[in-house]
């Protein structure tokens, strides 16, 4: 009996803290226009510069699209804005909180409002559909078994997977485990979703699904969602304004329209597919004649 | 010079995480479904293959120790040796290779294969903390699981030794028990159980810490899985001295 008192007192002693800093968050945030503000960002990987000075703003109740070339750490400015890396330099505002001054706990109570969506969907291997949509909601809250049923049965209905609810993550094709992914983010009812590479390897009918989903969620929620992708067309369908990031910096941003029509020529190689232009076709090498006739072929490893 | 500052700020890392992991333990506990299932995992499935290497460990210390006994005539002290060997050292270390070879490498691979897959990532996404939901479960399952398994280990040992020793190669069996009984002291059997839990810490947790910090491809996870084996067989030997010799130096 004084097993179960003690443990009933630490799980109030926990719960009750977490409602506190949540009240207070919600307070300070009341009336912020932006959900996201990225302030002169820098980072660095090793040598490798990858942000020299980005400065990008996400508004509130907006698909909000990011695009950019192979390798220009869209992955990465993901993970700046959820606070799983520091900046070098700059700041992120993160719904009115700035992620540098957030203490451990602090910032886990600021993610329980962001739900993401990871490229190949991250789904628990060791739970099936139903376990995965209700983790959240069991690790967070202390809510009776036919709520839990209730809620996760009803976000499997929004992505149209109720049906599939006791199957296993091994069981599912690509496109449907994104889909428990996005119910699962959707759980624990957030305020930004952010979906990284929601397109990549999906069938044109899956496709279809997910960019009307984005589209869905996110006037249905009144959410802000947050679209990292280089899947022009796809893309251009579902977001009120794209950011087309390149050389660490953000090089053009507007309506879909608005970039199609750009005058750079960057945004215009980007934005209609085109092989070669201010990124070029070729990777730097050394002269291709030269290389060619070259007698000394261990050079070629860049070793001498 | 250079893997020299890296093997230390390895070793450092380890036991910072290892800190880490004993802050996070006492919440975890409370969790009982969570270690439970770990423990079922790591212990309950690893039985068989603890009982039946247990079996014949015993059998072969019964069958060496009295055949040479014999030539000094003194295979009577047979249950006595057997026991002493089993309980003292071949119980604690040969169930804490096997338990690296069977749930260690388990553990790491899994650990390993959740970060590739971006199964940590996503928690930590869910603000829910991966080393108290994912890592402290795992390492409390499995430094439960191995003191147990030793145990059974040794009994089915002396099991084995017995079985050899007295119907199949006539030694007497009141003998034996008797011998047994008298030789061994209180201190051998602590010495065993403290071995035993020693051990499992160590085993689960050099487990965890390879599949946590595995780098996140398939070769990672290979080489994470390889390094358990190999880090923890090398530790428990070390760790056996040490506690061997304290517990001479203790005991006279």
């Amino acid at each position: 009996m004084l097993v179960v008192a003690r443990m009933q007192h630490w799980r109030d002693k926990l719960l009750s803290r977490g409602t506190k800093l949540d009240v207070r968050g919600l307070r300070d945030t009341m009336d912020q226009k932006n959900i996201v503000e990225i302030d002169d960002l820098h980072y660095a990987r090793g040598s490798r510069q990858i942000f020299k000075g980005l400065n990008l703003e996400i508004k509130r109740g907006e698909v909000t699209a990011i695009m950019g070339p192979s390798g220009t750490g869209k992955t990465t400015l993901l993970r700046l804005i959820t606070g799983q890396l520091l900046p070098d330099r700059g700041r992120v505002r993160v719904d009115g909180q700035w992620l540098g001054e957030l203490r451990r706990a602090q910032m886990y109570q600021l993610r329980r409002n962001i739900g993401m969506l990871f490229q190949n969907g991250a789904l628990l291997t060791d739970l099936n559909v139903f376990e995965n949509v209700a983790f959240p909601l069991r690790e967070h809250f202390d809510l009776p078994q036919r709520l839990i049923r209730h809620i996760v049965l009803t976000k499997l209905h929004a992505v149209g997977l109720r049906g599939a609810a006791y199957m296993e993550p091994g069981e599912l094709s690509g496109g449907m485990a994104r889909r428990v992914a996005l119910a699962r983010a959707m759980a624990m009812d957030p305020k930004i979703l952010i979906y990284d590479e929601p397109f990549v390897g999906l069938d044109p009918i899956s496709m279809g699904v997910i960019v009307r989903l984005v589209r869905r969620m996110n006037d249905a929620l009144n959410i802000s969602s947050i679209v990292v992708s280089h899947d022009v067309q796809e893309i251009s369908s579902v977001a009120d304004r794209s950011y087309l990031i390149s050389d660490g910096r953000v090089a053009a941003s507007g309506s879909p329209d608005e970039l199609s029509n750009a005058p750079s020529e960057l945004v215009r190689q980007f934005m209609h597919g085109m092989a070669d232009g201010p990124v070029p076709f070729h990777f730097p090498a050394p002269d291709y004649a030269s290389q060619l006739f070259n007698d000394r072929p261990v050079d070629d490893q860049g070793e001498s | 010079m250079h893997t020299l500052t890296e093997a230390l700020r390895n070793f450092g890392a380890l036991q910072l995480f290892f800190v880490r992991l004993l802050r996070e333990s006492p919440a975890v506990m409370l969790r009982i479904g969570l270690v439970s299932r770990q423990v079922f995992k790591a212990g309950a499935q690893s039985l068989m293959l603890i009982m039946v290497c247990g079996f014949f460990v015993g059998a072969v210390i019964g069958l060496q120790s009295y055949s040479n006994l014999l030539r000094f005539g003194a295979e009577d002290v047979v249950g006595q040796f057997a026991a002493l060997a089993l309980m003292k050292e071949l119980g604690p270390v040969i169930t804490a290779l096997l338990f690296a070879g069977r749930a260690g490498t388990a553990l790491a691979s899994e650990i390993g294969l959740m970060r590739t897959t971006d199964q940590l990532s996503a928690m930590e996404m869910m603000a829910v903390d991966p080393i108290s939901r994912v890592v402290v479960p795992r390492f409390l399952g499995g430094a439960i699981s191995l003191p147990l398994l030793n145990c059974i280990f040794t009994a089915v040992g002396i099991l084995g030794a017995y079985i050899v020793a007295v119907p199949l190669m006539g030694l007497d069996g009141g003998a034996f028990w008797s011998e047994l009984r008298q030789g061994v002291a209180d201190y051998d059997v602590n010495e065993g159980i403290i071995k035993g839990v020693v051990f499992g810490i160590t085993a689960s947790l050099i487990a965890v810490w390879e599949g946590y910090n595995a780098i996140p491809t398939a070769e990672g996870v290979g080489r994470a899985t390889t390094r358990t084996v190999v880090n923890t067989a090398v530790a428990i030997l070390i760790f056996d001295f040490m506690i061997t010799a304290v517990a001479i130096g203790s005991t006279g």
